[in-house]
């Protein structure tokens, strides 16, 4: 048995690639299997005709990507496209600030981020059911209003834009806040010292010292909070009370009530595509600021 | 313009404390315009805190004394009011920014015309020594130790401080590069006229660079002075162990004779110490002696006039240009004579361990030291 070993990792250590590959090969088995194949259906699905009872039938369309640019589709696709960039900037100005304590806060850091990344140790819809308690009529928030008499009946937030965009920004803003800080806190503070040394006062040294070398905490947080916004569909169902579809909700009626699978498919990459636009034109721009120097 | 006598930097009765523990207990000087002035001092000693408090970045305690820049106190006021430059110890350029851009940093921030920053940017690569044309345009991530070095010291100089503070610039980069920017910093501090203030932990850097050092211990000025006078006539054993090496004695003054003190090592031999104000009849005194200062001679050889003391080599090491004979002299004490090299090829050292021998040397060379 010792010797078979011993045989193999001596034939493995004179081959680096096959070293390499076989620490690769079970983690590229595994999305193989389960993300690209499915992947490769669904693409398949969506160039195919509906079939009468759900799923598909034989045969050759691009109907599906044709009727998604009708323009219910599009306005459904841009309001995504808003509320995502909405989220992701309320995100990033409340994210950033806290990420920034945090990376300076000494000996508390390890209990704050602690605290940060507390939330993921309940399910995300338990945690959008909990704001449906304190946003509904009956809720938290109005009987409280309502008992000190600052408003005469219960005000609406559930069900608004304003309960979707609250959920959403509650869900992401740690996936804003782990990167930023993550690179805020290997930030050499002798920079900073020479920043100031060299004439610079707090707001100059905050724009051309700290933020320039806090981007990629910021570019990568921004992508962990737009991309699955983008995608979300909980959220706007659950606070939203489906008046605010986004494209998941499209996505997923089609899979599920509307029994379109074809068109899902093709509506889920067109989004996909969309965003790998979106993502590779940011990180060009980023790195052509970056190689400018300004 | 004020008078030349203006000291630039003044300490006076500076105090500062992190929670409990004093970095800098109650120190004062004054460094004089264009000087080289060194802190030298072990790691902990607060001469990193002392320079922090010059640049801003620390602020003495309440009544903690005061700092004062050019005449001005400076207690409450931030780096960025203050108008110095320094040469930080990892250099801290500024990743994200090309050389030139670090260089002009300092520049934009003072609101200099952008036709001019060009030029003294420029200039301040120039006077370092590294060709813009080659260098304007790299990251630092694509420079050498030496050469972020450079740019380092640029990007201070280009600001035409009145003080530069630099701290441990020299520690990261290897023997031969650093003696080499030893004598281009000497060099600049003599060409530009601006005062350097340079904090380190190696004596020799000191000696070589300074016009006057402040050897710091314990939160505390130790001594101050030029090189001379710190290495010739140290205070304390502590300077006179920091700063080279010493050989100690102690013993109790005896007798006054014709100027000198004669102390006797307890129960054995005496020696002669030169009169000291401080010492009195029967008081403990401790001396140090520099190796290069002792002579060693055949055994039963007496010199006039000078101290001796019996001994037995228990080493020779051989260290190039000097060659070092440990020996112990009566008492148990062991003592270190340096012995020039005179080609051990050629002429070789007549010691062999186990030799007697006799450690001489002249009263005038012992240096009494305060603290016994």
């Amino acid at each position: 048995m010792a010797g078979v070993r011993e045989r193999a990792l001596a034939w493995l250590y004179h081959r680096p690639t096959a070293k390499v590959w076989s620490l690769l090969s079970p983690g590229i088995l595994w999305l193989l299997l389960f993300f690209l194949v499915p992947l490769l259906i669904m693409f398949a699905y969506s160039l195919m005709p509906r079939g009468t009872y759900g799923g598909v039938e034989a045969g050759f369309t691009l109907e599906h990507y044709r009727r998604f640019f009708e323009k219910i589709y599009l306005a459904i696709l841009s309001r995504t496209f808003f509320v995502s960039l909405l989220c992701t900037t309320i995100c990033l100005l409340l994210g950033y600030p806290v990420a920034y304590v945090i990376a300076r806060s000494g000996k508390w850091k390890s209990l704050l981020m602690f605290l940060v990344v507390l939330p993921f140790w309940t399910s995300f819809l338990v945690r959008t059911f909990a704001m449906i308690f304190l946003m509904r009529d009956t809720g938290l928030i109005n009987s409280v209003l309502l008992k000190l008499g600052l408003i005469s009946h219960p005000i609406a937030i559930l069900y608004t834009p304003f309960a979707v965009m609250t959920g959403l920004v509650y869900g992401f803003l740690p996936f804003m806040i782990l990167p930023i800080y993550a690179s805020l806190e290997k930030l050499d503070l002798s920079l900073l010292e020479a920043a100031e040394v060299l004439g610079a006062r707090p707001v100059a040294r905050f724009w051309r010292v700290t933020l320039p070398l806090s981007l990629p905490g910021l570019v990568a947080g921004c992508l962990l909070v737009f991309i699955p916004a983008l995608g979300s569909f909980l959220t706007s169902d659950l606070l939203g009370g489906a008046k605010e579809m986004m494209i998941g909700n499209l996505v997923q009626n089609q899979f599920a009530s509307a029994r379109n699978w074809p068109f899902g498919s093709a509506a889920s990459f067109i989004v996909m595509a969309l965003v790998l636009l979106a993502v590779v034109t940011y990180l060009r721009v980023k790195d052509r600021a970056a190689d400018g120097g300004r | 313009m004020n008078s030349s006598d203006q000291p630039v930097v003044q300490f006076i009765n500076v105090s500062k404390s992190f929670g409990d523990a004093k970095a800098v207990n109650n120190i004062s000087f004054e460094i004089r315009t264009g000087e080289f002035f060194s802190i030298l001092g072990p790691s902990g000693c607060g001469k990193t805190t002392t320079l922090r408090l010059l640049a801003g970045f620390e602020q003495p305690d309440e009544d903690g004394g005061e700092v004062r820049l050019l005449g001005e106190v400076v207690n409450r006021k931030r780096p960025y009011e203050r108008r110095l430059s320094m040469v930080f110890q990892n250099y801290a350029l500024f990743p994200h920014l090309s050389v030139e851009r670090n260089v002009a940093f300092g520049l934009e921030q003072r609101k200099t015309p952008k036709k001019e920053i060009g030029n003294r940017v420029r200039g301040a690569l120039d006077l370092v020594r590294l060709a813009p044309d080659t260098f304007a345009r790299r990251m630092p991530a694509q420079l050498s130790g030496g050469q972020r070095q450079r740019v380092a010291l640029a990007r201070a100089l280009v600001l035409e401080p009145s003080i530069l503070l630099l701290d441990e610039p020299l520690g990261a980069i290897d023997l031969k590069l650093r003696k080499e920017m030893q004598l281009e910093l000497k060099s600049l501090n003599q060409r530009l006229g601006i005062t350097f203030v340079y904090v380190t932990h190696d004596q020799e850097e000191a000696l070589t660079m300074s016009d006057r050092i402040a050897v710091m211990d314990n939160a505390r000025i130790a001594q101050l002075g030029s090189p001379a006078e710190i290495y010739e006539n140290p205070r304390t054993a502590f300077v006179a162990k920091f700063i080279g090496e010493s050989n100690f004695f102690r013993g109790k003054a005896v007798r006054q004779v014709d100027g000198a003190w004669e102390v006797e090592r307890s129960g054995l031999e005496r020696f002669r110490v030169p009169s000291h104000a401080k010492i009195v009849a029967g008081q403990e005194v401790q001396i140090a002696v520099r190796p290069e200062w002792l002579d060693l001679l055949r055994a039963g050889t007496r010199p006039a006039g000078e101290n001796v003391l019996d001994c037995e080599v228990q080493n020779v090491i051989y260290l190039g240009e000097t060659i070092h004979v440990l020996v112990r002299v009566a008492g148990g004490d062991e003592v270190t004579v340096a012995v020039r090299n005179e080609g051990q090829l050629l002429k070789p050292l007549p010691w062999r361990r186990g030799d007697a021998g006799v450690v001489a040397w002249l009263p005038e060379d012992c240096q009494v030291l305060e603290d016994t």
